[in-house]
């Protein structure tokens, strides 16, 4: 894994769980690791939501010094650049869509001096009805370049249908996922599935599910 | 799919061809999807410059018999109340949906659910109902609005749709209906241009005659009454022999069932009571429910609202406590189930 990854996507495709299993798993292996909740456009189900979490892993939060607050506004109150700079991975949960990933831009130019340590992975869903058709998925990738002034380096698959998620409707996600990166041109970096699931495929990326109404167990 | 979005979609395909907004967390993302989609399916959207400005859009558009709709969330909605007011006081049908946030005043931009005495008692001035529909997941918001739609349509009254910003921000899995072909004919009322072969259709709210106004109205509460005869809804979960039930809608019933599933697993004898229908409020099943309950639970995410409804409905015979959280808190599963035991005792 290079040293910063940023993960972008359309919203409710999965990008926070993604995020926080990635970070968790990098502090259990005993790495230093920040996790940012660049999500300055919604103020539900986002990273800062797990504050306990990363606190028990040893993962340090940088968030809004508004998330989780009542005031709806896109501020960043962190220093991107500094966290990039200092040793340690670092993993930027943008957030959704082409509006989410604006704020990235401002940052666009500090972060390529590190494009060689730098992964920007899309993320996409199947199941996520604005994103169904490849096509869209792409539109909204370039959209997302567009604005962020960045390109992606990778994609991931994560196709889910939350709690209903079976080892079919990942295969089902198989031949949607390779459209998209055949088109893109780009790596597909991991299938995702959740790891009570039985399954066998390349590059498969098992992940816990973090994100859950507070109903779920 | 977020619930904003499943309670968009649905609009379009049950022939909603006419949407006006105004952006408010946590409901944004419905406007986003229909400035998305609407085109697409032939309709109209439009962003206008207030909430005044859209429920008066819609007041419009419903007059000439299409299927209107808005959406807003508290603060938003109590400016849309005289718009309101005046569409009930026209006979005109549309949708209205209010993602709600903790209030009052600006408030929060939490889930909430203190908008149940606006929505039921009080959507705006004079003497008049609007239906009110309280969906707990992403796939009843989809089925309510076609059933919103419908009975709009059929009983020519707004119909509100009260969600909270918990199920419109929440993902689940969601099946659609078919987009709807046959739409009900309004060609004897709505304001659709005559060409000079008929009289003209007049939509109105102002009556210069006193009498004539209360004709209106009185003509208005027959279909109020018939409403409340036939479409009160109502889930009924595990009230059989349950000495306690716990009356709750829509986000907080879904963290009550949590609660209620993991005392019966021990013995509790609870029930969950889920009005699916606020206005008209479902009497005669909540009646049907708690008739072995020896206590009732209201639990909401406010400071108390829907629990008068319930004292209403079962005459105050049956002593009622009430759990809440408010201002955008929501309760939790074991907050409702510490609730449980302080009541029941425990398992006997």
């Amino acid at each position: 894994m290079k040293k910063i990854t940023i993960i972008t996507g359309h919203y409710g495709s999965g990008k926070t769980n993604f995020a926080v299993n990635q970070a968790i798993k990098l502090a259990q292996k005993g790495e230093k690791v920040t996790i940012v909740d660049f999500d300055i456009v919604n103020p539900y189900f986002r990273t800062a939501d797990f504050v306990e979490l990363f606190k028990e892993n040893g993962v340090t939060l940088a968030a809004s010094m508004y998330a989780n607050t009542s005031l709806d506004i896109p501020a960043i109150s962190f220093d991107i650049e500094r966290m990039a700079y200092e040793p340690g991975y670092l993993i930027i949960d943008v957030g959704g869509d082409d509006a989410g990933a604006i704020g990235l831009g401002r940052y666009a130019e500090a972060l390529s001096q590190y494009k060689d340590d730098l992964d920007m992975l899309y993320i996409i869903n199947c199941y996520r009805y604005l994103t169904k058709d490849p096509s869209e998925a792409l539109e909204l990738m370039y959209e997302i370049e567009e604005v962020s002034k960045m390109k992606h380096t990778g994609i991931i698959n994560n196709s889910n249908l939350g709690r209903e998620t079976t080892e079919e409707t990942v295969l089902h996600s198989i031949d949607y996922a390779q459209d998209i990166v055949e088109k893109a041109k780009l790596p597909l970096v991991g299938t995702v599935y959740r790891d009570d699931l039985c399954l066998s495929i390349p590059n498969g990326i098992p992940v816990k599910v973090y994100v859950k109404t507070v109903w779920e167990d | 799919m977020k619930g904003n979005e499943a309670l968009a979609e649905a609009a379009i395909r049950c022939g909603c061809k006419c949407f006006f907004g105004y952006p408010i967390t946590p409901q944004t993302e419905l406007s986003a999807y229909m400035a998305k989609r609407m085109e697409k399916s032939g309709g109209v959207f439009l962003q206008a410059e207030s909430e005044i400005a859209a429920i008066n859009m819609v007041l419009g558009a419903a007059s000439t018999g299409v299927r209107a709709m808005t959406s807003s969330s508290s603060p938003g909605v109590s400016l849309k109340a005289e718009g309101i007011s005046y569409m009930a006081g026209s006979d005109l049908p549309a949708v209205i949906i209010n993602v709600q946030r903790g209030g009052p005043g600006l408030g929060s931009i939490q889930p909430a659910q203190s908008d149940y005495f606006q929505a039921t008692k009080a959507m705006g001035h004079g003497d008049f109902h609007i239906m009110v529909y309280a969906p707990c997941s992403v796939q009843e918001m989809v089925d309510t609005v076609t059933l919103a739609f419908d009975k709009a349509d059929q009983y020519r009254t707004p119909v509100m749709i009260l969600a909270d910003g918990l199920l419109g921000q929440m993902m689940e899995p969601v099946t659609f209906p078919e987009p709807k072909t046959d739409l009900p004919d309004k060609s004897d009322w709505a304001a659709c241009g005559h060409e000079n072969k008929r009289e003209h259709h007049i939509i109105n709210s102002l009556f210069l005659d006193a009498p004539l106004l209360e004709a209106k109205v009185l003509e208005r509460f027959e279909r109020y009454k018939a409403i409340e005869e036939n479409e009160t809804d109502a889930e009924v979960y595990m009230c059989d022999g349950a000495e306690l039930v716990i009356t709750a809608y829509g986000a907080s019933a879904r963290v009550a069932k949590s609660a209620v599933t993991k005392a019966r697993n021990e013995g509790i004898k609870v029930g969950l009571f889920r009005p699916k229908t606020l206005w008209p409020f479902p009497v005669n099943e909540l009646k049907e429910a708690t008739k072995d309950a020896k206590n009732i639970l209201d639990v909401e995410m406010s400071m108390g609202q829907m629990i008068y409804d319930v004292k209403l409905a079962t005459e105050c015979k049956i002593p009622t406590t009430f759990f809440g959280r408010t201002g955008g808190v929501i309760p939790t599963p074991a907050e409702v189930y510490d609730e449980i035991k302080k009541i029941t005792g425990g398992a006997k």
